[in-house]
């Protein structure tokens, strides 16, 4: 099970995560319920795949500046209210809020769970093949393949700042900082210039077309269970008035 | 801060990354007058700057930190087109390998941070450029009024977006006026971290800064590069 997973090629996976999010972003607030059947589905294919617990404790961390935003709505929105320990609250607020709490934590878990099974290259090449254009992905694949080399760069600079017993602890240290950043562009732009001249030494001459395999159509109906049934889970539940 | 699934409705969702396609495609096009062949490699590199930029903690006071967007930084720094580009790929390696926004939701950051943060700083880099006095240190100020503004633009696009498309019925005026005005914040944060990088890097190598490049008197550096 894990080895389908994993081997089914990138562009069904994208295609994939975007349907399943697509089924869970159409639900209405209202119908909190239905949620219960996605998070079902993901956590099947979450132990299917063997999405290590860490990455998916990681990735809840993402949506804090999100949650601050959610819990304001109960105080704002419009609409009857209710009160909650002598507070008064919209409804509609705190319907809202808890919907838009799950849908994010769904979408950010099925995300996580294509990251976990998915390298970045093979993701370049599922990109390629659904059509995003190649300019785009050859920006993608570069960025990819040097976010390691200016990350280390930075952590130098860092270490050199510290070596010279330089400590970041208020805006006083933004001018120092900033000299920093300023520097780490010019390398990654000097960087950029070597990068494209060693690649017309060898003799580049334009882009190359996708690489990766195309997909059967196996594994097409097998990568559209997660979203075919999470649509069915919106479906039946809307049509059978459930959060109407 | 990147915009989760669920906070806009569907329909609104696929009609901001209907708007988030057609900038891109725009600024396909336009890159390619600001970075000719160089293109991708460089475009990718200051993709990974910028990536590596917004992960930078900036000390505030008593622990806490704030990073950069650097839509209004790249937008001064490599021409808007490619900033466009930049903030997009950014964004949709964000999405799609670490989580961090959406993916019904990536049209949605695309136009906030790649199109409304980027071009609002842009504009408002223009618009100040053309009063200060013409030379390469008068970039900075300019590009801090870009990074100022173009936070809380962003924001208060998020919020009318919200407001109008949103998934909870919510006063516009209350959502808009919080949201711009905690963004107003981060917005100066945003401002002096702009200008100083911009001063540092116009201070070494003033023909790389895209901005400012109208403002030198003639080519500091002669151009050694021969057609490829």
């Amino acid at each position: 099970m894990e080895r389908l997973v994993r081997r089914l090629p990138a562009q069904v996976k994208v295609a994939a995560l975007v349907g399943f999010a697509l089924a869970v972003v159409a639900v209405p607030r209202d119908a909190l319920a239905l949620h219960a059947g996605h998070a079902v589905l993901l956590a099947a294919v979450v132990l299917a795949a063997r999405v290590p617990g860490r990455a998916l404790a990681r990735g809840l961390t993402v949506e804090v500046p999100f949650v601050a935003f959610a819990l304001f709505l109960p105080f704002v929105a419009t609409g009857p209210r209710v009160e909650v320990l002598g507070v008064s609250l919209a409804q509609a607020g705190l319907a809202g809020a808890a919907s838009l709490l799950v849908k994010a934590t769904l979408g950010m878990l099925a995300a996580v769970t294509l990251a976990s099974v998915t390298r970045p290259a093979e993701l370049l090449d599922g990109l390629r093949r659904l059509r995003i254009p190649a300019q785009l992905v050859e920006i993608g694949a570069f960025m990819l393949r040097y976010v390691e080399v200016v990350g280390d760069e930075w952590r130098r600079m860092g270490v050199a700042r510290a070596a010279r017993g330089f400590v970041a602890a208020s805006p006083a240290a933004w001018p120092a900082l900033s000299r920093s950043v300023g520097a780490l562009f010019l390398r990654a732009y000097e960087r950029g210039e070597r990068v494209h001249l060693a690649r017309l030494a060898r003799g580049y001459a334009g882009p190359t077309g996708a690489g990766g395999v195309p997909a059967t159509a196996a594994q097409w109906c097998a990568g559209a269970a997660l979203p075919a049934a999470a649509a069915l889970v919106s479906a039946t539940g809307l049509l059978g008035g459930w959060g109407a | 801060m990147h915009v989760p699934d669920g906070f806009l409705s569907l329909p609104a969702s696929l009609a901001t990354g209907v708007v988030a396609a057609a900038g891109v495609g725009l600024a396909l096009r336009g890159a390619r007058r600001e970075l000719d062949e160089r293109t991708s490699p460089l475009a990718g590199l200051v993709a990974a700057f910028v990536f590596a930029a917004q992960m930078l903690n900036f000390p505030v006071a008593a622990g806490t930190s704030g990073h950069l967007l650097g839509g209004a930084l790249a937008a001064v720094l490599v021409g808007p087109w490619t900033a466009t580009l930049c903030l997009t790929v950014v964004l949709a390696v964000q999405a799609l390998l670490f989580a961090d926004g959406g993916v019904t939701a990536l049209g949605t950051n695309i136009v906030l941070m790649g199109l409304v943060g980027v071009w609002v700083g842009w504009g408002a880099f223009v618009a100040v450029r053309r009063v200060l006095p013409q030379r390469p240190a008068s970039a900075a100020p300019a590009a801090s009024v870009g990074g100022l503004l173009s936070v809380p633009a962003a924001a208060a696009v998020f919020a009318l977006l919200f407001g109008v498309a949103g998934t909870v019925p919510v006063p516009l005026d209350v959502v808009v006026g919080a949201m711009v005005g905690v963004h107003v914040l981060i917005g100066l944060g945003e401002a002096v971290i702009t200008g100083l990088v911009v001063s540092a890097v116009v201070a070494v190598r003033p023909d790389l800064v895209y901005g400012a490049r109208p403002l030198l008197q003639r080519p500091a550096v002669p151009s050694e590069r021969v057609p490829a």
